[in-house]
């Protein structure tokens, strides 16, 4: 037995001697191999798989994180300016379309909207723009593609794109965009805009039905979209091609700056397209092919994805016009040198928030958002109510990033209910008076840790239409006084509910109580507490509230059918137009009936017309008016109560430059700089083992031992 | 025993046919096909049109158990259950609402839950067994006491806390290892430690009193009695005697669970992500891909069915009394 604590002691030892060699050399806890340690890699995570990578189906904030990077769309946002503003991407320049009446005549630039039969945009992108190396493009000697007639015994030694020995690349043409536009209505991609583009790119719906016939005869053969005519979008020329919209649709430019009209070179799908491809998973939906800075360079979404530089990246400069503030933020540091800054960006798969957070905290994570876990550990809030980072947060040089979302959340009124509903007087107060009960400002304060602002209307801050101030105050819930702005008082709320016929909360008629029913997704012990601050402000008018939980699906299906009566929904920004967030109360686009994204069903003919009128102006003082009249009207018919805007709050490290919050943008990974070698000193310094664990491990080990050693041996002895 | 096997199997095809029936029936009682399309499109601008162009797509179109306008057979066969579910008996589970191949994901995801779950299981029935054996022989003394008394405070502990404290005290507080990942070959050996450290160490309170009762129960027959009789050390009774026939009770809690083995965990490979089939399980689950959630059902039905027979197999070959006929 003592040549056993001997042993035990003895390998304590040697494992104590390898791990301060091994500490020597790098940190234990590091998660990347030591090569990459001097890299100009750039490391993120990511909390849920993305399902789509094909830009025909790509939507989700996460799927967008990467298409963004490789895929190219004509235009794109710039990376500094605000307002958010549109410059060209692949295209020569931002397209000005053109007008044309029913009978093809060409028509003035400020032509009436309801005169234009057809807009056309005409877009020329610049030659000499090269796809990333990829198998699909790859020719041999006598120029035929290379690995076009592959059959499933080919196939069946490949397991990802790189096993291929060949790749290729050729230059981008403007039939990659026209193919593109036309994979939109292929229904074996279902992609999401098809509906909605359908509605404005002439001819797409009939190419979706011609697609979706083909598709049903040929069940098991690829469709060839080139035997399929779209009389929307043609090529003019080797680079420029043409896209024709029904009437005038000038939001329709944004859509050129989402991956949804990147290009896709033919020899990608024909090459997918062949047998035992997608038993691989190898398809376009995994293994994108784009022109844009990075490509994909290791896709295992279960556990991480790799974008490297592409080496036929077309070049890009830095931009060089920002404003002072830019400048002095540093972000105008890189004003010219070429694109993309860093090599490699690695994103590994982390669904858990706790050890997210804690390999930030070690510098494995170059940047991170804030869970609510951990958000009083990463910022306290000054005297005068502004965030600032906690001190452990500035010793480790973390910097705090803030931005107001492009996003609103609001608590709906089913407008087809018969007791919120209508636009009659009574029902206007009610919900005014309801307006006045939820006292959003103590709800950010409470839930959101100050990461809100109190919402006056339903376009957000940074947005046309959205106006700062005293004058762009909801004058049914706030009031200027003494130039100090504040929420009217609960009074005035009672006596709007008794204007209303329920004074004091219950009906003047009946007497009976005034019950409403909440309809919320929300559940759990987080939730519970959110419920009950809102039956709380209620409870201020003598209202009972009662909240009906209830799964994603079945709330959906309520909101569709219009059985809701109050619920809370939100909406991100597609693009930065006002149009973009009043469509979501356009009467047209209510949820019951038409399928719409007027998920509360208000139907105002005064703001219905406003809105035909706004949706077609160019930004100016002329919109801003009409705009501010149909802000007026939903203030007063108070059809949702606007509850706030959301603030994200982010961290990053030091040793990444060029943050600057772009809600709009999605390809801003080109613009990410970091400085490895003080990353490394960092992490060096943040992780040095701690080794008297293991000392203290194998003495506790020899302290149980021992004794029962000595007890045994003891036994021994009797026994014998 | 050949037969037995055969017939065995045999039996558990309507098994595999009533899980998959109740299967089916739970997950569409909580989700149409509608709700299954509208996940997968996003929320937003998503048409009727689109909805049930992603039904026909995914062939979600039809009905789900009747077809009442079908004649014939084509009355059971034209219906969502039957496509969706007779290729599974031959292991062709098909595609994922995401349009991966289920079958690529299974294989790919099987190494890394195996990676944790196997040496999970085997040194955590070392370590349980020894343990076990430790407090038999201390029986009565203080180490016997304090041992159960830890053990009873080891398994009074959430997973969830192992995992949380592992992390928090060997790869935050004392940078020993990594927090989370995987990589394969021997370079993954750093990032399977910890899980399968938090994962043993979890085990260890119920397993090692639950093998102490055994053993216990053993110590005290005749055999045992006799062995010391013949004057043979107490450690040679434990690990020759007592261990051999303790082994039979032990086998039927061990061996049923080796091929769910594969199956992983979902929350261990979630907090130190491991790509393995308990997140695949539990992502499709969220996800509402139940072309996912039934091969998953199936194979851990199937699994189970296997484990089953080997624990059979495994008496008659501990136990020389048990014939499998």
């Amino acid at each position: 037995m003592v040549r056993i604590g001997v042993i035990l002691l003895r390998t304590g030892l040697l494992g104590l001697g390898l791990s301060l060699m091994a500490g020597c050399s790098d940190s234990w806890n590091n998660p990347y191999p030591g090569s990459e340690a001097h890299a100009n890699v750039l490391y993120s995570a990511f909390s849920e798989r993305p399902k789509h990578l094909d830009p025909a189906r790509s939507y989700s904030s996460n799927e967008v994180e990467f298409t963004g990077q490789i895929y190219e769309p004509p235009l794109q946002y710039h990376f500094l300016k605000r307002p958010y503003t549109l410059i060209p991407l692949t295209a020569e320049a931002v397209p000005t379309p053109r007008y044309f009446d029913a009978a093809g005549q060409a028509l003035p630039d400020d032509a009436p909207a309801a005169s234009i039969a057809e807009s056309v945009y005409e877009i020329s992108i610049r030659p000499g723009i090269r796809y990333q190396p990829h198998p699909a493009l790859a020719r041999d000697a006598a120029g035929r593609p290379r690995y076009h007639a592959l059959d499933a015994a080919a196939v069946a030694g490949i397991r990802r794109i790189g096993d291929f020995e060949h790749s290729g690349t050729r230059e981008l043409v403007a039939a990659d965009y026209v193919y593109q536009i036309k994979r939109l209505a292929n229904p074996r991609l279902s992609s999401p805009i098809f509906g909605l583009m359908s509605e404005h790119i002439v001819g797409l719906k009939a190419l979706g039905a011609a697609l979706e016939k083909a598709a049903q005869d040929r069940p098991d053969i690829a469709l060839n979209l080139d035997d399929f005519p779209l009389a929307g979008a043609e090529v003019v020329d080797r680079h420029t091609y043409r896209i024709r919209i029904q009437g005038k649709y000038p939001q329709f430019i944004y859509w050129l700056a989402m991956p949804f009209f990147a290009p896709i070179p033919w020899e990608a799908e024909a090459f997918y397209a062949q047998p035992g491809m997608a038993d691989k998973n190898l398809s376009l939906d995994w293994q994108p092919v784009g022109t844009g800075p990075f490509y994909l360079a290791e896709n295992d979404p279960n556990r991480r994805m790799v974008l490297k530089k592409n080496p036929h990246f077309h070049g890009e400069i830095y931009p060089t016009d920002g404003s002072e503030d830019d400048r002095q933020a540093g972000l105008l540091a890189d004003a010219g040198k070429p694109l993309p800054l860093v090599d490699e960006a690695v994103y590994s798969l982390e669904k858990e928030t706790i050890p997210y957070w804690s390999k930030f905290l070690q510098g494995y994570y170059d940047s991170s958002g804030i869970s609510s876990d951990s958000f009083d550990q990463a910022v306290q809030f000054t005297s005068g109510g502004d965030p600032q980072l906690t001190d452990s947060m500035r010793e480790q040089d973390i910097h705090l990033i803030t931005a107001v979302a492009a996003s609103i959340w609001y608590v709906g009124f089913n407008m087809l209910d018969p007791v919120v509903g209508g636009l009659g007087e009574d029902r206007r107060k009610l919900r005014q008076a309801l307006s006045l009960a939820f006292d959003y400002d103590e709800f950010i304060s409470i839930f959101l840790n100050g990461r809100g602002i109190p919402a006056q209307g339903p376009i957000p801050p940074g947005l046309f239409g959205h106006v700062e101030g005293v004058a762009g105050l909801n004058p049914y819930v706030y009031e200027a006084r003494d130039g100090q702005v504040q929420r009217r008082s609960i009074d005035a709320a009672r006596r709007l509910l008794a204007e209303a016929g329920y004074p004091n909360g219950r009906d003047a008629r009946t007497g009976a109580p005034l019950v409403l029913y909440f309809d919320t997704m929300a559940s759990g012990p987080d939730a519970k507490s959110r419920l009950d601050w809102m039956k709380k402000q209620l409870d201020k008018l003598n209202v009972q509230l009662v909240v009906r939980g209830t799964d994603y699906n079945r709330f959906q299906d309520k909101i569709r059918k219009g059985n809701a009566q109050l619920f809370e929904w939100g909406w991100n920004a597609d693009y930065p137009d006002p149009e973009n967030f009043l469509f979501l109360l356009y009467g047209p686009h209510k949820k019951v009936g038409s399928g719409g994204e007027n998920a509360a069903n208000y139907d105002s003919a005064e703001f219905n017309l406003l809105f035909e009128r706004m949706k077609d102006m160019d930004n100016g003082p002329e919109r801003q008016q009409v705009i501010d009249a149909m802000l007026e009207i939903v203030r007063r018919d108070a059809p949702w109560i606007f509850a706030y805007y959301p603030k994200s709050f982010g961290l990053r490290h030091g040793w990444v430059m060029n943050v600057k919050p772009n809600l709009m943008a999605n390809n801003t990974l080109k613009y990410r700089r970091v400085d490895p070698d003080l990353r490394e000193a960092r992490r060096a310094e943040w992780n040095r083992p701690a080794l008297w664990p293991i000392v203290l491990l194998v003495v506790a080990i020899i302290a149980v031992i021992a004794p029962a050693v000595i007890a045994w041996r003891r036994h021994e002895r009797k026994t014998a | 025993m050949l037969a037995y096997i055969l017939r065995r199997l045999l039996y558990a095809i309507p098994i595999l046919i009533g899980v998959n029936l109740l299967t089916f029936a739970l997950f569409f009682v909580v989700n149409t096909p509608d709700d299954m399309a509208r996940l997968q499109l996003g929320a937003k601008h998503v048409t009727p049109d689109a909805i049930e162009r992603w039904k026909v797509e995914h062939g979600y179109n039809k009905p789900l158990m009747l077809n009442a306008k079908a004649e014939g057979t084509a009355q059971f066969t034209d219906t969502i259950f039957f496509k969706h579910s007779a290729a599974m008996f031959v292991f062709e589970f098909g595609k994922g609402d995401d349009g991966r191949n289920i079958g690529n994901e299974i294989r790919t995801r099987m190494g890394p839950s195996l990676a944790i779950a196997l040496p999970v299981f085997v040194i955590g029935l070392m370590v349980n067994i020894t343990f076990a054996l430790l407090m038999v022989f201390f029986r009565a003394t203080y180490l016997d006491l304090w041992g159960v008394v830890l053990c009873v405070v080891l398994m009074s502990i959430s997973g969830l806390f192992y995992i949380i404290a592992g992390q928090y005290f060997i790869a935050k507080l004392w940078n020993l290892l990594p927090i989370s990942g995987f990589a394969g070959g021997i370079d993954g050996i750093r990032f399977i430690l910890l899980p399968v450290l938090v994962g043993v160490v979890a085990g260890i309170g119920s397993g090692a009193r639950w093998y102490r009762t055994i053993f216990l129960e053993e110590i005290g027959k005749d055999y045992v009695r006799t062995a010391r009789a013949k004057g043979l050390g107490e450690v040679r009774v434990l690990f020759r005697h007592v261990l051999k026939n303790g082994m039979i009770p032990i086998l039927t809690g061990a061996v049923v669970v080796l091929p769910l083995l594969f199956m992983g965990s979902l929350i261990t490979e979630s907090f130190f992500g491991i790509p393995g089939l308990g997140s695949y399980t539990i992502d499709a689950i969220q996800a509402q891909d139940f072309a996912v959630v039934r091969a998953m059902v199936f194979l851990g039905s199937f699994l189970y069915i296997v484990g089953l027979i080997l624990t059979d197999i495994s008496y008659s070959w501990v136990d020389p009394r048990v014939r499998l006929q």
